[in-house]
């Protein structure tokens, strides 16, 4: 195989990662003051995540550090374009990431409240974000012969765009929902499955929706033809099972094909994307592609090598702690950590 | 303002403050690694209560080195993006590297670490802890990887106007990285040893338990050790900076002239207009001996340097801040030595066995604490500034590396941002750090009503 179509086949690999390990954890913090009503069953939330959310968000950063390696002009143009709501996004993660560690140090209500509302705001903030950006990938930014973003902060905010950003906000909600039904007594995921049956059907609305709007204003229909294959069907299939489950109370298969439906909608837009990755609405000959972003042949394969050899042990061990911490979390005050 | 030196300005800002936690993250992990190796081996379990203390300190310290941490990851593309373009083909290796084989390992185990107390065996705990520490150090050294190629740009061609990559060997080998990388690594582990001193002095003087004394025993030992090994390298990378980067140690020196022997700055004023200095009080011959470790030797001054520069790379003014490079350059090693003779008196009187762990000045060395931060920001100050006006050492000049598409406002909005929320944060995290620190080895649960982590979880 090309070895640009390698790294973007291990870049969309490092977003999967992303967005089905991370995707819950912002679940969990957008339903902080949903669930934990009260401050026990917020330590309880947040301690279903602790073991896990750095090593999640470790995936964003080698995804960030992978396309700076592998396609440098398209780590330069998208970081440098999306400017200010990148900022916004670190903002938000810095003060969602301190937060679980802080909150906890001190018992003071008023401290607590600060960081929940950092939690909160921290997770919200990025899961909106990422939708808006994957949106504007799909549908095309300015960007001008020298592969320079020319648009201003107000044009990634498009409706469409927004629409991106609800859709993956009820999402990830969703898929957080789930996790805690799995990892709680029932105090909390009784209600948290209540609230993972409310959610679908509006996600699959929002969806519907998204999806009208992504054939009737992009050229998605010629890229990938009336019959779109089988990867954004078996989307819309995981999906429609992980209703099911849902009201089957399996919570244990609702998480794996939430996972799935997460993982496969990944895909589609990888595969609507490719080979392009920043589209230009400028001029679609100055859009940015695997071939005229990529580093040199010599970088590409010494990446290469080197990921196939890290990749599957970061897997293997990365599973193994969940495996280890996979038992629900006790509403014990004395045994929480966070 | 312009965006470059508002990006400088941003970029300064915010490594400067993830500079602020790594190092006490490198060299406590290595200790907390220690403490708990002392425990699984004596079973003894006081040594459980010392690493639980100096890992609860260690975790408050680690969130604030990831969070600002990600903004590094992210920052070359948003403000320096031609730069990105540049050097992306080599550059970008080490960064994602540094990801894929240090990150994971850092926090994957330590969540572990964090959760796993008494649900595992003690070995595989223990393993946990190493196996952070080796992480923070793997970490270190792709990022000083990188940062040695801005340095010294090694293995690579230019190609269509951008620096490819030709030898990724070349790039690991690099001479810059491994005298740099001992340096940090060393600097990190004397900024926990002052950190574990610090806080251990203060308890002692309150007659706090044995769990004190042997934690500044500990520290004391293995400080005295890397503030030596931070001085050697330190030497060697002073000689190392006259071979590859004359210009800044002429800076550091305020030498102008070039001179053979050349002699060091004691105290010295420059007026970098006229290229002259004011006052200047020098040492014969001590910088040749410094670089070259015999009295004589030529080291090159900036009047000369300034002309050979500018026939090779055209007009352009081609010296740093002689004030900042000057006075970084002092405060780093004058500090060093300062804590070069802590160290040794600390030790001294660890070894003479203080039966109650008492000893005179004891008090001052809470405040000690502050000096290896001293250093650590100064040093990289030096490092940085003194490579100015190139981004990548004859190659690129910062002036030519920003993002152009981006505005001053945008960039004065971000740094505005980074600075307050950085400073809100750092008042918060000293606050928690001073909190535990202060409450000690017993009551430290009590403070959040909760004790240890074991069994968090049930079937
Ligand atoms: C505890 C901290 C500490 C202490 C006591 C010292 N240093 Fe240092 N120094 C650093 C911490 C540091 C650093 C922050 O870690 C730097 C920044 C970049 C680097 O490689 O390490 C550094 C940089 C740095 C550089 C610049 C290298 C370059 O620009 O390429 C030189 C020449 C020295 N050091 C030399 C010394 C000497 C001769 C010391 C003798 C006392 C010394 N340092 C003490
Ligand atoms: C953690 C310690 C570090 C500190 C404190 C530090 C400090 C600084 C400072 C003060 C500047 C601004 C220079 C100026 O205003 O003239 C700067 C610039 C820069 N540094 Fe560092 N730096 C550190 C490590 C690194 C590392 C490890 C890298 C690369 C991997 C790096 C890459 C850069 C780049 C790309 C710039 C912008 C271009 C420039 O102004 O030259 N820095 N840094
Ligand atoms: C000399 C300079 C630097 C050293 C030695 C260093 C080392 C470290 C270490 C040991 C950590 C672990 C967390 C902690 O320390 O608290 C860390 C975190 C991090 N650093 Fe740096 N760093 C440096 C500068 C940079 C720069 C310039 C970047 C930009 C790419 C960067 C990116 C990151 C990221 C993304 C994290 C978060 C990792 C996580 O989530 O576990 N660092 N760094």
């Amino acid at each position: 195989m090309e070895l640009n179509v390698l790294w973007f086949i291990l870049i969309a690999v490092l977003y999967i990662g992303y967005f089905v390990l991370e995707g819950f954890d912002f679940g969990v913090g957008i339903l902080l003051p949903f669930l934990g009503k009260t401050d026990l069953k917020r330590r309880v939330m947040i301690n279903t995540i602790g073991p896990h959310w750095d090593g999640n968000e470790v995936w964003l950063l080698t995804a960030g550090g992978a396309t700076f390696a592998a396609f440098p002009q398209w780590y330069a143009t998208l970081f440098s374009g999306f400017y200010l709501p990148l900022f916004l996004m670190l903002m938000a993660l810095i003060v969602r990431g301190v937060a679980f560690e802080f909150r906890g140090k001190d018992d003071n209500p008023r401290w607590r409240a600060l960081w929940d509302g950092c939690i909160f705001f921290g997770s919200l903030v990025p899961a909106l974000l990422w939708g808006v950006a994957f949106t504007n990938f799909i549908k095309g930014v300015p960007i001008d012969a020298n592969m320079m973003y020319t648009g201003g902060f107000w044009n990634l905010l498009n409706p469409f765009a927004l629409l991106g950003g609800v859709v993956s906000v009820l999402a990830f909600t969703l898929h957080g929902a789930i996790f805690l039904t799995l990892k709680t007594d029932e105090e909390i995921s009784t209600p948290a499955r209540a609230i993972a049956n409310r959610l679908w059907l509006p996600l699959m609305l929002a969806l519907l929706a998204y999806t009208v709007v992504l054939y009737l204003t992009t050229d998605v229909i010629n890229r990938l033809g009336w019959n779109p294959g089988v990867v954004p069907i078996f989307t819309v299939i995981a999906f429609l099972v992980t209703g099911w489950f849902l009201r089957q109370k399996r919570d244990g298969w609702s998480f794996v094909v939430m996972a799935a439906s997460i993982a496969l909608a990944v895909i589609t837009i990888f595969r609507i994307l490719f080979p392009t990755v920043l589209v230009s609405s400028t001029d679609p000959a100055f859009s940015l592609t695997i071939y005229n972003s990529s580093s040199s042949d010599y970088t590409l394969s010494v990446m290469s090598t080197i990921a196939l050899i890290f990749v599957p042990i970061v897997l293997a061990y990365q599973g193994w702690t969940y495996w280890v911490f996979r038992k629900r979390v006790k509403s014990n005050p004395q045994d929480l950590h966070y | 303002m312009s965006v470059v030196t508002l990006s400088q300005i941003q970029f300064a800002v915010t490594t400067i403050y993830h500079f602020f936690f790594v190092p006490l993250t490198l060299g406590l992990a290595v200790l907390v690694a220690i403490m708990e190796t002392m425990y699984v081996r004596t079973n003894n379990e006081m040594y459980k209560r010392m690493t639980q203390f100096w890992g609860k300190l260690f975790l408050i310290n680690f969130a604030m080195g990831v969070v600002t941490g990600i903004v590094q990851e992210f920052q070359f593309g948003m403000n320096w993006s031609e730069y990105s373009r540049f050097v992306g083909d080599i550059f970008g290796a080490p960064l994602a590297i540094e990801a894929l084989l240090a990150f994971f390992l850092e926090s994957t185990f330590l969540g572990f670490w964090v959760f796993s107390w008494e649900r595992v065996s003690r070995r595989l705990h223990l393993a946990a802890i190493w196996l952070v520490a080796i992480g923070s150090s793997l970490s270190a050294l792709w990022i000083l990887i990188a940062n040695s190629f801005m340095q010294q740009p090694v293995g690579f061609a230019i190609e269509n106007g951008r620096a490819v990559m030709t030898s990724f060997l070349a790039l690991i080998q690099n001479a810059n990285v491994w005298v740099q990388f001992p340096h940090v690594i060393f600097s990190g582990f004397t900024t926990a040893a002052f950190f574990v001193m610090g806080i251990s002095a203060y308890h002692l003087l309150r007659g706090k338990p044995e769990v004190f004394k042997r934690s500044f025993q500990i520290a004391a030992v293995f400080g005295s050790f890397s503030i030596l090994m931070v001085i050697l390298i330190g030497h060697s990378q002073a000689q190392h900076m006259v071979q590859t980067q004359p210009m800044k140690m002429a800076a550091a020196e305020a030498l102008w002239e070039t001179s053979d022997p050349a002699s060091l700055s004691i105290f010295t004023i420059t007026d970098q207009k006229t290229g002259k200095n004011t006052i200047d009080i020098r040492i014969p011959k001590v910088l040749s001996l410094l670089s070259y470790n015999r009295l004589s030797g030529e080291v090159r001054g900036m009047t000369d340097l300034q002309a050979e520069f500018e026939q090779k790379y055209g007009a352009g003014n081609y010296i740093p801040s002689v004030f900042i490079n000057y006075w970084s350059f002092r405060i780093m090693v004058g500090v060093g030595f300062l804590m070069a003779a802590i160290a040794a008196y600390a030790l001294y009187n660890v070894l003479r066995n203080k039966p109650d762990g008492k000893f005179k000045f004891l008090n001052l060395f809470p405040f000690f604490i502050i000096l290896p931060y001293l250093s650590n920001s100064t040093g990289w100050i030096l490092t940085e500034m003194g490579r100015q006006p190139w981004v990548v050492y004859g190659l690129l000049k910062t002036e030519d590396a920003f993002s152009p598409n981006l505005t001053p406002g945008m960039v004065l909005t971000s740094l505005i941002g980074f600075t307050l929320v950085y400073g809100l944060l750092l008042v918060a995290d000293v606050y928690l750090l001073a909190r535990y620190a202060k409450a000690g080895v017993e009551s430290a649960p009590q403070i959040a009503k909760r004790t240890t982590d074991e069994e968090a979880y049930w079937e």
